[in-house]
């Protein structure tokens, strides 16, 4: 999966003010470091030279090491300086980010599976709701409000160049506030060791403009319309009758199981399995066959379908835009 | 000479240790063979049709496995099996965690429950669910009344626990319903 993925170049308010409170402490170690190096380089260079034939020195200190008091003074004060400093960046920090504006935010719903993610994308307007999955469109400038929760396990849902981190607890619901400044595709990543697949784990979120935003979801609200041609038909009778909708929805259809995730739109997705495999028709018909053998472990069994009933699955699923 | 004795000891005890295979589905590398035994119930959940997979009949049940039995009831949650059956408490369905088995307790018997469904109102899950999921389900069933080794039974729940973990469960005598399979 490509796409940017960088704490360092924040597009958003919440990743900018973490950047800033990284640089700090980068720049506070930086020279800490900095100052023992010297430390240690006048040590060297003040202490007498000695090689193998020189006897070691054993004798007792003749005088007290000059200065000690004003130099332990300065040295404990540069330290409690830094710390303060630190502190007050992280508390600044935090402030910052508890305080980002809500007002007229978007609502979305983010549940963590074994390997996956549901996303849902909240209305008043009951009608208005929709589910995606392993893809969240957000406007450029407005503000998200993200709900998390888990379905199984502790998750992590971390996009960098958005956000910092937060864990997905099963049976808490926590929130995490992000908004995009720039447009752009930020991927981000299961940040919590969650079983087999953890690293296969990901997500992108794509941030345009209102506009463009407006038209996605508007598509996505769209039912899956009944299929025209033969080929296509006979990919959705064998949805409907085989062991697909028992874990998947596809709405507008009898299909409603929430095991799996949502195919609504499937073809409209530039990943399939939650960022492990590319979309398109090659890759949806081998991972169907056999989801194990690009991620070992994954929930969804494998299906020892005949050549023509799998071409016309697939088919159907290419009509999901 | 006591400690190393004793480290000697502990030793051979953990060499007798084993680690629990975890099977990863795999795909089936034979043709599936044709389905065995006959559909008793008419019920099919969604729409009838032949399904995308044909049944196989390998038996691929092992109900001491931890994983097999934790994936059992991930699946009995996720294909609705609570909807009749409750949490093994039952409802529209018969009880699970009681001793009475009206069509059998044994692996082959309740596989045959799911597979071919049974009379008023167990639906036939043929070609809906893959049999090595099936026995998974079968493992779990079993553990809800205590027939599962307690090292093995699942120990918590995903969601809202609302019975004792089935691991803690004691083991009901089965009593098979006379004049049944």
């Amino acid at each position: 999966m490509q796409g940017l993925h960088d704490v360092l170049q924040p597009a958003g308010p919440a990743a900018a003010h973490i950047a800033t409170l990284w640089w700090l402490t980068l720049a506070i170690c930086a020279a800490v470091f900095i100052a023992i190096l010297v430390a240690f380089l006048i040590a060297l260079v003040r202490a007498p030279r000695a090689d193998a034939a020189t006897p070691p020195d054993l004798a007792p200190l003749g005088s007290a090491e000059p200065r000690t008091r004003l130099v332990v003074s300065i040295a404990v004060a540069c330290s409690i300086v830094g710390l303060l400093l630190l502190l007050a960046g992280s508390i600044a920090a935090d402030r910052a980010l508890a305080r980002m504006p809500e007002d007229d935010a978007l609502h979305i719903q983010v549940t963590g599976h074994q390997w996956w993610w549901d996303v849902i994308y909240d209305d008043p307007q009951p009608s208005r709701r929709f589910q995606t999955a392993n893809e969240i469109h957000i406007p450029v400038g407005r503000p998200v409000l993200l709900s998390l929760q888990s379905g199984d396990v502790i998750h992590s849902f971390w996009v960098p160049n958005l956000a910092g981190k937060k864990d997905l607890i099963p049976g808490h619901i926590l929130t995490l506030r992000l908004q995009a400044d720039k447009a752009g595709t930020y991927r981000g990543q299961c940040a919590e060791f969650c079983g087999l697949q953890h690293a296969f784990m990901g997500f992108e979120v794509i941030a345009e403009s209102p506009q463009a935003f407006a038209a996605w979801s508007d598509a996505q609200r769209e039912p899956a319309h009944a299929p025209s041609d033969p080929g296509t038909t006979r990919g959705h009778d064998l949805f409907l009758t085989g062991t697909c909708m028992m874990c998947h929805a596809i709405a507008g259809t009898p299909a409603g199981a929430r095991a799996g995730p949502d195919l609504t739109h499937v073809a409209s997705r530039k990943w399939l399995a939650a960022g492990a495999v590319p979309n398109d028709p090659e890759h949806l018909a081998a991972w169907i066959r056999d989801p194990g053998q690009f991620k070992p472990g994954a929930q969804m069994p494998p299906h020892a379908v005949p050549k023509d009933e799998l071409d016309a699955l697939v088919a159907y699923l290419e009509t999901l835009r | 000479m006591r400690a190393l004795l004793v480290l000697i000891g502990l030793a051979v005890a953990l060499g007798g240790c084993d680690r629990e295979e975890r099977k990863l589905a795999k795909l089936p590398s034979a043709a599936p063979s044709p389905a065995t035994g006959e559909r008793r119930g008419d019920l099919q959940p969604g729409q009838k049709g032949s399904g995308l997979e044909q049944t196989t009949s390998s038996r691929s049940f092992d109900g001491k496995n931890a994983f097999e039995l934790a994936q059992g009831k991930r699946l009995f949650r996720w294909y609705n099996c609570s909807g009749c059956h409750s949490m093994g408490g039952g409802g529209m369905g018969p009880a699970l965690m009681d001793n009475r088995w009206i069509y059998g307790h044994e692996p082959d018997d309740i596989y045959r429950t799911i597979m071919e469904g049974r009379p008023n109102g167990m639906p036939s899950f043929r070609g809906r669910i893959p049999d090595a999921q099936v026995w998974q389900i079968v493992g779990y069933i079993r553990s809800i009344s205590g027939l599962a080794p307690k090292a093995a039974a699942p120990g918590r729940n995903d969601g809202l626990a609302v019975t004792r973990p089935e691991n803690e469960r004691e083991r009901a005598t089965p009593r098979n319903a006379p004049g049944s399979g």
